[in-house]
């Protein structure tokens, strides 16, 4: 039993914590004009984060445990705090003039925000139910606030609501599920847990079945609100159009990111034993996201609403590697966590990079209707080539990024094996295919159709930190769809998850 | 020499184009003649270089690749960047870099609104980036990138620089514009074949992975592929998600539809490019990949493929007659054209698959020619319709002159290149390979009987096309025009191609003195040694 705290096992959530109390602070006595400095101290702070998880992942000490196992830093953890970090510290810098321009709550705002990231930095080393409860909550707590920021705005707080309501149903659903688990189980450590687990699947405690499937059911369905997959995403297009747009994207990157680590947390460090229940449930919700995701986007007019169905549809590719790994047999796992988490490493990337553009875009063309963009590529062309950068990329075609998410996604379904996992491949592919007619729309009526009559010819070249949060992600963009190893990385680190659970 | 021998000879031929579209960003937009200047110095430094390997190249040793670059790329799916020429490639590559330094030169002052040579010069040396890494991977990953690349630029030509007159398609309410539906039927076609061709891809990855560690290089799987690891269910649905890949993109009938759409639309130089070289990415891909990896899945889906070929000659010969648009008549003529390629191809024999790529050459030459012609006349005319044109002979003699010569090359007659693809493919059907006959000898005799109609048929057409277009008197609308004939970027651009279609007409070794070891011993690999019974044939027409 060890008690003992590293301390620089938990420097990343000290920090974050401290940037969040000097927020606060630095909000009480900076006079009007000068709020945005709070922006600038939580970019600081996010910075600062990330050091500590850098020395902790170029030296040798492995899997950091703490709290009797509960809290745990090893690598998997130490990408996805990255990832989380990275993820707010653009989201970060496409706020600043996007709040400011708003003129009220900036100081509220960052805190909020923060509280938001940490919540999913905590998350990533979470092993027990408990504190990945409480990480989730903390991670999506602070965004029903902020989903309503801009207030005068109707959309804004109906966005908030469904958010709110919406959201504590899955919680409750969730905490359900995890009340059962507990009940069954005796215990609230996952890997205690994954020991009874495997004695129930076994069938050597006869009787519990039912109640475990109903628990993993229930789980599931708590997770894939938060993921927003098909038939748990009615919250997300109604939500994403009306929150501000950079909380659009935190919400569409990190916040699914933090309900895809709760999933593989709780899928392969508790219930490896029980893959035949939760394996087709994913398989189901991945081929439904896919497909109603696409289909919809099919028919947006605005654009926010476009990238809100087409992350319906990515959450169900990112499903893919996972699903056709779990319905093909347990030893494929580690490919499958592999896949996906590569898969949403690029497409946090790609996303933001949207979003961004779409926040300049907007501010350009004043609407956000796509058919307001029209010759958008004529009246500045440096942001036309960037919606293509990111549109394209987000359809996956190459030297673009999303490439290779989309060719790691195929090669682990194939991989597989099994027939599950082959048809899956089949239904994406149809899918990638349709995806890409909505996403060249954008690009077509950015770049094929005439502007419209008296636009401004003039480049407004996104500047300050909305033009870093662009040249950020467009850069990583081209290079990792070049060189696609920088992802595979990230993906080879976080096996640990598995080999951790003995897998 | 030593920058082929390190394999750099071949990283520069496929990168280079994309560096000079980088630097194209960085010249200012109005200093137009610079970016024609930079382009143009970049796609002759890249053909030069092609030269260069032409000169360098062991013939002796054609059956297997040189200048092999194969570096670890991304180690985690085991795909390595794995270039390599052999005779197969090597007078694709040529013709590629080839017709792209003449495309460049034509567009000196041809320039389609909205004009902006930067962002056209730009996208055609990235779509020359995506043709050569096409014809040079050795991997299937790097092959699939390359391939997909291609897309991006062509769509935006299309898209950009495309026909803007308005058309009733069946199925949409109001009428589209031609270039904004053409974009993107292209897009998705071929989109939609490479989602199954990548899983095709993938589950040879896979399957390798019995016979040692999964592997996605070419030369690694023809040989797994030869010595019969790929076989039944498996391979049969591979060979057939592959398919559907390499036949859009060819394009063979029924997966056509997206082509006559594409060429009529897209600008003069985008149909040069895309009937010159894009077409042939497919083509390339049967012989380089689908039959050496797969050989006896190629023998199960060789008859139903001929039969495929057969049907687009004659439907795209007969479609041909019913054109009233001459670009649209000439983009017909390349399902016909590229049938009788797929026919030879499936034959699979040594004579069937030489055909097939002397045919490619060809059809590179003749039709990319026909395509130029089409793009001087409809720019000096403002109409394709060949019922407006007419007596083009005695406005423009010249260009007149050039378009018969490029009509007769077209319709097969000897003595000009278009006439040894067509006339091999018929023979190849004739004896196709030994396993083959037994069952389905009659299938390609039948299926060269309707070739050999089918050749008529294109003969036909051809020759009403010059009827109507180059014979007879101008109509009245075009008394008192002052009609400029061909120019001098015009000539060219064209003479060039009218010396290879000679020089390949009379002297086809130009051809199969790089191809013929190599398909020899590709079809002695894949299909046992002794199979390329026929290879004394090629020797005897060459010399």
């Amino acid at each position: 039993m060890s008690w003992e705290i590293d301390y620089l096992a938990l420097a990343p959530e000290i920090i974050i914590v401290v940037t969040m109390l000097g927020v606060l602070a630095l909000d009480l006595v900076l006079p009007r004009p000068l709020k945005y400095w709070t922006a600038t101290v939580g970019v600081l702070g996010l910075t600062f984060a990330a050091i500590p998880l850098i020395i902790m992942a170029v030296d040798d000490v492995g899997t950091r445990s703490m709290f009797e196992g509960s809290y745990v830093v090893d690598e998997f953890a130490l990408v996805l705090k990255g990832l989380f970090l990275a993820a707010g510290y653009v989201t970060l810098l496409m706020s600043v003039s996007y709040i400011e321009s708003d003129r009220y709550y900036q100081g509220e705002y960052y805190f909020l925000l923060l509280t938001s990231i940490l919540g999913s930095v905590v998350m990533a080393s979470a092993r027990d139910l408990i504190i990945l409860f409480i990480g989730l909550e903390v991670t999506t707590g602070p965004l029903f606030m902020l989903a309503g920021w801009r207030k005068g705005d109707l959309r804004s707080n109906e966005a908030s609501l469904k958010f709110f309501i919406l959201g504590v149903l899955s919680t409750a659903i969730l905490l359900w599920g995890m009340s059962m688990l507990y009940g069954i189980t005796g215990s609230v450590d996952l890997v205690t847990i994954s020991d009874s687990v495997a004695l129930i699947a076994g069938g050597s405690v006869p009787g519990f079945e039912p109640l475990l499937g109903l628990a993993i059911l229930f789980i599931i369905i708590g997770f894939a609100f938060k993921v927003s997959a098909v038939p748990f995403h009615f919250w997300a297009p109604d939500t994403y159009e009306g929150a501000p747009t950079p909380v659009t994207a935190y919400l569409s990157v990190s916040s699914k990111a933090a309900g895809f680590v709760g999933l593989f947390v709780i899928v392969y460090v508790a219930l490896p034993a029980a893959v035949d229940i939760w394996g087709p449930a994913l398989w189901l919700l991945a081929a439904l996201s896919m497909t109603v995701g696409n289909l919809a986007a099919l028919r947006q007019e605005n654009i926010v609403r476009l990238l809100a169905y087409s992350s319906i549809a990515q959450a169900g590719f990112m499903l893919v590697p996972f699903a056709a790994a779990a319905v093909s047999g347990g030893d494929q796992l580690a490919v499958g966590l592999e896949a996906t988490v590569v898969y949403l490493v690029i497409y946090s990337v790609m996303n933001l990079g949207a979003f961004a553009v779409i926040i300049q875009g907007a501010r350009r063309t004043g609407t956000g209707d796509i058919e307001g963009w029209a010759g958008l590529g004529k009246l500045d062309p440096r942001l036309g080539v960037l919606v293509a950068v990111f549109f394209f990329s987000l359809a996956g075609i190459p030297p673009l990024a999303g490439w290779f998410a989309k060719f790691i996604m195929f090669q682990s379904a194939i991989t597989s094996g099994g027939p599950g996992g082959v048809w899956l491949a089949v239904i994406a592919a149809v899918n990638a295919v349709i995806a890409f007619y909505y996403y060249a729309r954008v690009v077509k009526t950015v770049w094929f159709d005439a502007p419209a009559e008296g636009a401004s010819e003039a480049e407004d070249a996104p500047v300050g930190s909305l033009g870093l949060a662009i040249a950020l992600t467009a850069v990583a963009t081209i290079v990792i769809g070049f060189y696609p190893p920088i992802a595979t990385f990230f993906g080879e680190a976080t096996r640990t998850l598995i080999t951790a659970a003995g897998g | 020499m030593e920058l082929f021998e390190s394999g750099w000879g071949l990283t520069l031929i496929v990168f280079l184009p994309l560096v000079g579209a980088l630097v194209n960003m960085a010249i200012p937009k109005t200093n137009e003649t610079a970016v024609k200047q930079w382009s143009l110095f970049v796609a002759v430094v890249t053909f030069a270089l092609s030269l260069l390997l032409v000169v360098n190249f062991d013939y002796g040793a054609g059956d297997r690749f040189q200048f092999e670059m194969n570096e670890t790329w991304i180690s985690a799916i085991g795909a390595n960047f794995h270039l390599g020429v052999d005779g197969i490639s090597l007078p694709l590559l040529v013709l590629s870099t080839f017709v792209m330094v003449l495309a460049i030169i034509y567009s000196w002052d041809h320039w389609e609104e909205p004009h902006n040579p930067r962002g056209f010069l730009s996208l055609m040396l990235i779509l020359a980036t995506g043709m050569n890494g096409t014809f040079l991977a050795l991997d299937l990953v790097l092959f699939f990138i390359f391939f997909e690349v291609v897309l991006l630029p062509m769509y935006f030509m299309i898209g950009i620089w495309g026909d803007k007159s308005k058309r009733r398609i069946p199925g949409f309410s109001k009428e589209v514009e031609t270039r904004l539906y053409a974009s993107i039927k292209f897009f998705l076609f071929t989109l939609f074949g490479s989602a199954f061709m990548l899983l095709g891809f993938l589950a040879l990855y896979f399957k390798s992975g019995d016979f040692g560690p999964r592997t996605f290089d070419i030369p690694e799987l023809i040989e797994l592929g030869t010595s019969g690891a790929f076989s039944g269910t498996f391979a049969f649905l591979v060979f057939g998600a592959m398919f559907l890949g390499f036949a859009v993109k060819v394009p063979m009938w029924p997966f056509h539809t997206w082509l006559p759409d594409a060429h009529t639309a897209a600008p003069t130089v985008g149909s040069v490019l895309l009937a010159a070289i894009l077409l042939k990415l497919g083509s390339y891909a049967f012989i380089r990949i689908s039959i050496p990896i797969l050989p006896q899945e190629a023998e199960n889906w060789a008859p139903a493929i001929a039969v495929l070929s057969v049907i687009g000659i004659i439907y795209g010969s007969l479609a041909c007659l019913a054109q009233t648009d001459m670009k649209r008549l000439i983009a017909f003529s390349s399902v016909g054209h590229m049938g009788f390629v797929m026919l030879g191809i499936s034959t699979l024999t040594d004579v069937g698959i030489n055909a097939a790529i002397i045919g490619m050459v060809a059809h590179g030459l003749i039709t990319g020619l026909l395509f130029f012609l089409a793009g001087s006349m409809s720019h000096r005319y403002h109409t394709r319709e060949m019922s407006r044109l007419g007596g083009n002979q005695k406005l423009m003699p010249v260009m007149g002159a050039i378009l018969a010569f490029t009509a007769f090359a077209s319709l097969g007659l000897p003595g000009l290149a278009g006439f040894w693809g067509e006339f091999m493919s018929l023979l190849g059907a004739y004896n196709p390979l030994e396993s083959l006959r037994a069952e389905y000898l009659g299938l390609f005799r039948t299926a060269m009987v309707l070739g050999a109609i089918g050749t008529v048929l294109t003969a036909g057409y051809m020759l009403w096309m010059l009827q109507k277009v180059n014979l007879g008197e101008p109509g009245e609308e075009w008394v008192g025009h002052e009609f400029h004939d061909a120019d001098r970027y015009e000539l060219t651009a064209w003479v060039p191609l009218m010396v290879l279609i000679v020089v390949i007409g009379f002297y086809p070794n130009v051809v199969f003195g790089a191809t013929t070891d190599a398909v020899v011993s590709l079809v002695n690999t894949a299909f046992g040694e002794g199979a390329a019974t026929t290879a004394a044939v090629t020797d005897v027409l060459g010399s």
